[in-house]
């Protein structure tokens, strides 16, 4: 078994330090010696964006990082989208419009639409689409789920 | 009601339709919140105490003999601690058993799981290992020693039944309906559907078409990989931790597999990333119970990557099929005959009984052959995928539909009206139907905005089709408790995959005449309720929605009944209407009347049912394409589905299912495909290169609920969940047409072959040209 | 008499007939009175007791849960069918 290295970094703005492989995926860590669940594997090469998460506010694929990358960088995941108790708005409008059915791409996609309406807070149908390209959803068709990232942003706007 | 919003079709949200206060609502699922907040635990989100990690060997070969298997090196690896073959799983009986799910061989269940003599397919398991990490397990895995005398596979119906074709099976003999073959075969069945005439209804047509079409193997592409955890524990209980469509499914296979009596297994369904048809067959679940004993008695979990979920699991069957269809000179179907060719993968089983009942199910015809077979290839075990059989088999016939209404000068609609099905009309196999909603979504359809708009431009067109799913009842159970606060614990077995506890809590809160927040629905392990089926067949919401029906309609007698007895009143005074019980004088709200009626003895109630008369489903769908001439790329610029929902409980989650068949749909259409190399590997086993529809792929799906009430569901409801899988790739066929002018006999319309026709037929026009070149 | 379609396999055991009428109050009665016009018809229908894994029986258009138990009427129509369960089909 490789040596362990200790991993300093900001996980949803908590200090944290964590021993892991330097083999083990930043995807792997985060499940399997964090504890954070919520992120999720569907491919495990960067295809389906369900284990998407946002390292220093840009938008990566979890399982193509590996574990150290992270040190002295900040990541969040899907547990630290909502703030102060209260769900954000992507995930009550996610609830609202109904667009998960199985519900395991939806943390990708909450993650991934953050980081599109950080960026833009006001995309058109189009850009949301290109946008969530990197995310595969097999359930709703996408349907839902562009109307929901568009809700929120018209009501940010 | 927590959601009063616009819907997805931007139709104004329904609140309490035709007399219903929460049917026809849109509230929030129970299990939304967890869901959203990456809370909700999974199949590999289990973990435990000790937990091992498991990894599958898979076969690098096609078709192929196994000499002989050697795991000491990878036993002698530290951090392993077991490792299993096919010699760790007890001899299975080459006989045919019904698990509830079907008939289904116990060798060949068996050997699936875990290869015995040969393996039969590139990714057919052939050893499992548990180790302390996953890495380790991989590593362990390549040290495995298979000792492979490489046989000659086959890949296609045609290698299938060709003389001399290798034989993948040595004791398979044809079955013709018990009349059993005696010599050894690729040809697992033979069945007909036969009725009235069909030389003479040929021999009288004014037109008849003849085709022949060949689809792919496709595969369901849940997001959600496999993965299973097992505790074989040292008093010979054992727990299963999946993500599963039936946890009892999970049980019967693995209970038959292992030899075991069902009180010594639990199952335990997590929440589940997607199946489709894909989770009801076992695969690793078997494997990581016997790692587990043989690990001293230690919890394994095995996850399956995306290329074994790919190379191993599902898929559904590819197919050639002809389609000969003969009209009169008013457009009447006057015979129809389909000839159905299905590879059902490594093991008998491919869906082809269910496409022959699709084949033709939406027109009314008099003379008419449908014949199915079932064929085994060197491809994975094939699967149940939403309407299984229907997409491939509803291509070629709407294809040939489409053909003859262009050749009479009809409008496609018109021709599905004037030939459409009804009540006391047949299906192929000679059941008459009772109430349904064909001619209605053809009508829909034809009377959209979409279909009456225009669509302009070159290399543009416009498809539409039908298609019919049979549905299913199945059985279910479920309890309810009344708490004295007035909520209701709902306790069911059916795993949700789309918002089922909500469309079942509904239908208890509509039944008992309170808030949906007052209900609390769960799914619940394999020890918890009696027998379920699978959240399969479309049947969920109707058949589980049932039992909830009933819960709520038993606790309303029990609360009257001991009312009555509190009050000392007839129990016929009671009465109980909007949430208030009463009699004469007395009068009591329901949440005051729960604690109340409790006082001496608590209340609870259970249902179990098993309806047979579960109506079937049909949709008709509009598609508007654009065709890349120097790609070849079909790009989707308007869907509109039409589909008979019966009654729609929840509109989103109803919507949700309409759009979701089809997006799978448009894939099967112009995408996706398993490609083989010619020694039977898998080319494209990742979500790169087998390419399922993106976001950037489809435009928003409009979305038609023909509400035609089914007579034996209190609250009208049918299956909505697979229907609309079956005619978008006829739809989209259809519309390449119009775009192009070449009839597409394949499937996948990927962007290859339709270019390569496209050059094809410019070729030929160039030839018939003099002069030109 | 119950009419029952008689499935195309089956049809050299009824001398090509596709409909014939027969007597029974379940459907397990009515394969015996078959049986006594059409030697060998129980044989393919009905196996260790039952209804052949992957096939089933409908009357007046329900797939029958009871199979052989299941209850015929006078005027009832009665078909053999490929099985399909379980958003499944057929898995002989």
């Amino acid at each position: 078994m490789a040596k362990k290295i200790a991993v300093e970094t900001t996980l949803n703005g908590e200090e944290t330090v964590f021993l892991c492989e330097p083999r083990q995926t930043l995807l792997e860590a985060l499940r399997d010696n964090l504890g954070l669940i919520g992120s999720k594997e569907g491919c495990g090469n960067g295809n389906c964006g369900a284990c998407n998460v946002l390292l220093d506010g840009v938008l990566v694929n979890s399982c193509l990082v590996l574990a150290p990358e992270i040190e002295g960088r900040s990541v969040v995941t899907i547990e630290g989208i909502a703030e102060d108790g209260q769900l954000h708005p992507l995930q009550q409008k996610f609830l609202e419009h109904a667009s998960l059915q199985c519900g395991i791409c939806t943390p990708g996609f909450i993650v991934s639409s953050k980081a599109l309406l950080d960026d833009n807070p006001s995309p058109s149908e189009h850009d949301v689409r290109l946008w969530l390209a990197g995310n595969l959803c097999r359930c709703t068709g996408y349907d839902k789920i562009v109307r929901a990232v568009l809700d929120v942003a018209e009501g940010d706007a | 009601m927590a959601d009063t919003k616009q819907n997805g079709t931007g139709q104004p949200a329904a609140n309490g339709q035709n007399g219903y206060k929460v049917i026809g609502t849109r509230p929030v699922r129970p299990d939304g919140v967890d869901k959203v907040t990456g809370r909700a635990v999974y199949a590999a989100d289990v973990q435990m105490t000790g937990l091992l990690h498991g990894f599958v060997l898979r076969s690098p070969h096609a078709h192929a003999r196994i000499r002989s298997i050697d795991t000491s090196k990878a036993e002698a690896l530290p951090g392993v601690r077991a490792v299993v073959t096919a010699d760790d799983l007890p001899v299975a009986e080459d006989k045919i058993e019904d698990l509830g799910e079907g008939a289904i061989n116990l060798k060949y269940l068996s050997d699936n799981v875990l290869a015995q003599e040969k393996a039969l397919y590139h990714g057919h398991a052939v050893a499992g290992v548990a180790a302390v990490n996953p890495h380790i397990a991989r590593e362990a895995a390549e040290l495995i020693e298979v000792d492979y005398e490489v046989l000659p596979p086959v890949m296609t119906v045609d290698d299938a039944l060709a003389e001399d074709a290798p034989i993948l099976l040595d004791t398979l003999r044809t079955d013709k309906m018990g009349e059993i073959g005696t010599e050894p075969t690729n040809l697992a069945s033979f069945f007909r559907h036969q009725r009235g005439d069909l030389d003479a209804g040929f021999a009288g047509a004014h037109l008849v078409v003849d085709r022949t079409f060949r689809t792919e193997t496709v595969h369901q592409g849940y997001i959600e990989p496999h993965a299973a955890t097992a505790l074989h524990s040292a008093d010979g209980q054992i727990t299963i931790w999946t993500s599963t469509q039936g946890s009892f499914a999970v049980r019967g296979q693995v209970c038959e597999i292992l030899k075991i009596p069902v009180s010594r297994l639990k199952v335990v369904p997590t929440e589940i990333g997607g199946g489709f048809g894909g989770k009801i067959n076992v695969y690793v679940e078997p494997v990581a119970v016997v790692l587990s004993e043989k690990a001293g008695h230690e919890p394994v979990k095995i996850v399956m990557s995306r290329a074994d979920v790919l190379a191993a699991t599902g898929p559904t069957s590819g197919s050639n099929i002809r389609v000969k269809i003969g009209v009169d000179a008013d457009g009447k179907i006057s015979a129809a005959l389909a000839e159905l060719y299905y590879e059902a993968g490594a093991y008998p089983g491919s869906p082809v009984g269910a496409a022959a009942n699709v084949s033709l199910a939406p027109y009314a015809i008099d003379n008419l052959q449908v014949d199915g077979y079932d064929i085994i290839v060197n491809r994975p075990r094939s699967a149940a995928y939403r309407a299984p059989g229907g997409t491939n088999v509803a291509f070629a016939v709407e294809s040939v539909v489409d053909e003859l209404a262009e050749k009479l000068g009809m409008d496609p609609a018109e021709f599905r009206v004037l030939n459409g099905a009804k009540e006391n009309d047949r299906r192929p196999d000679g059941l008459q139907y009772a109430r349904i909603g064909q001619i209605e979504t053809v009508e829909a359809i034809r009377d959209s905005e979409h279909y009456q708009s225009p669509l302009e431009g070159k290399y543009r067109g416009r498809g539409i089709a039908s298609g019919y799913w049979n549905n299913w009842g199945g059985q279910s159970s479920a309890t309810a408790v009344l708490n004295p606060d007035g909520s209701v614990n709902l306790s069911e077995a059916s795993t949700d995959i789309g918002g089922s506890r909500a469309s079942i809590a509904m239908q208890l809160a509509e039944a008992m005449d309170i808030e949906y927040e007052q209900v609390k629905a769960r799914v619940v392990d394999t020890d918890t309720v009696s027998y379920n089926d699978v959240t399969g067949g479309s049947r969920t919401t109707f058949a589980t929605g049932l039992a909830a029906y009933n819960l709520g309609q038993q606790l309303k007698k029990e609360m009257k009944r001991r009312l009555a007895d509190q009050w000392d009143v007839a129990l016929g005074d009671v009465c109980y209407e909007d949430g208030v019980f009463s009699a004469g004088a007395e009068s009591l709200p329901f949440i005051e009347a729960a604690g109340l009626v409790q006082r001496d003895e608590p209340l609870m109630a259970s249902s179990t049912v098993h309806p047979q008369d579960f109506g079937p489903g049909f949709s008709t769908q509009c598609v508007d394409v654009e065709v890349d001439p120097e790609t070849g790329k079909i790009t989707i610029l308007r869907y509109t589905i039409a589909q008979d929902v019966g009654k729609a409980i929840h509109p989103s989650y109803v919507e949700g299912q309409m759009q979701g068949g089809v997006a799978q749909g448009i894939g099967w259409a112009i995408n996706e495909e398993y490609i083989y190399d010619e020694e039977g590997h898998l080319l494209n086993a990742s979500l790169l290169d087998y390419r399922m529809p993106t976001a950037l792929d489809l435009p928003m799906i409009e979305t038609i609920m023909v509400e035609v009430p089914h007579p034996a569901h209190p609250y009208g409801v049918r299956g909505v969940g697979e229907v609309n899988i079956v005619p978008p790739a006829g739809a989209v066929a259809n519309a390449v047409y119009q775009a192009t002018g070449i009839r597409m006999d394949k499937l996948p319309i990927s962007p290859a072959r339709l270019l390569e026709a496209m050059w094809a037929k410019e070729a030929e026009s160039a030839e018939l040209v003099p002069g030109d070149d | 008499m119950a009419t029952v379609w008689i499935p195309p396999l089956m049809r050299s055991l009824t001398d090509g007939q596709q409909i014939v009428e027969a007597e029974g109050e379940s459907v397990r009665e009515l394969v015996a009175a078959l049986e006594k016009r059409f030697p060998g018809v129980a044989d393919r229908i009905i196996d260790e007791g039952r209804i052949r894994p992957g096939w089933t029986v409908a009357v007046d258009g329900a797939v029958q849960n009871r199979g052989l138990r299941a209850a015929v009427g006078p005027d009832s129509e009665v078909h053999f069918v490929p099985a399909m369960t379980g958003g499944n089909s057929v898995q002989v």
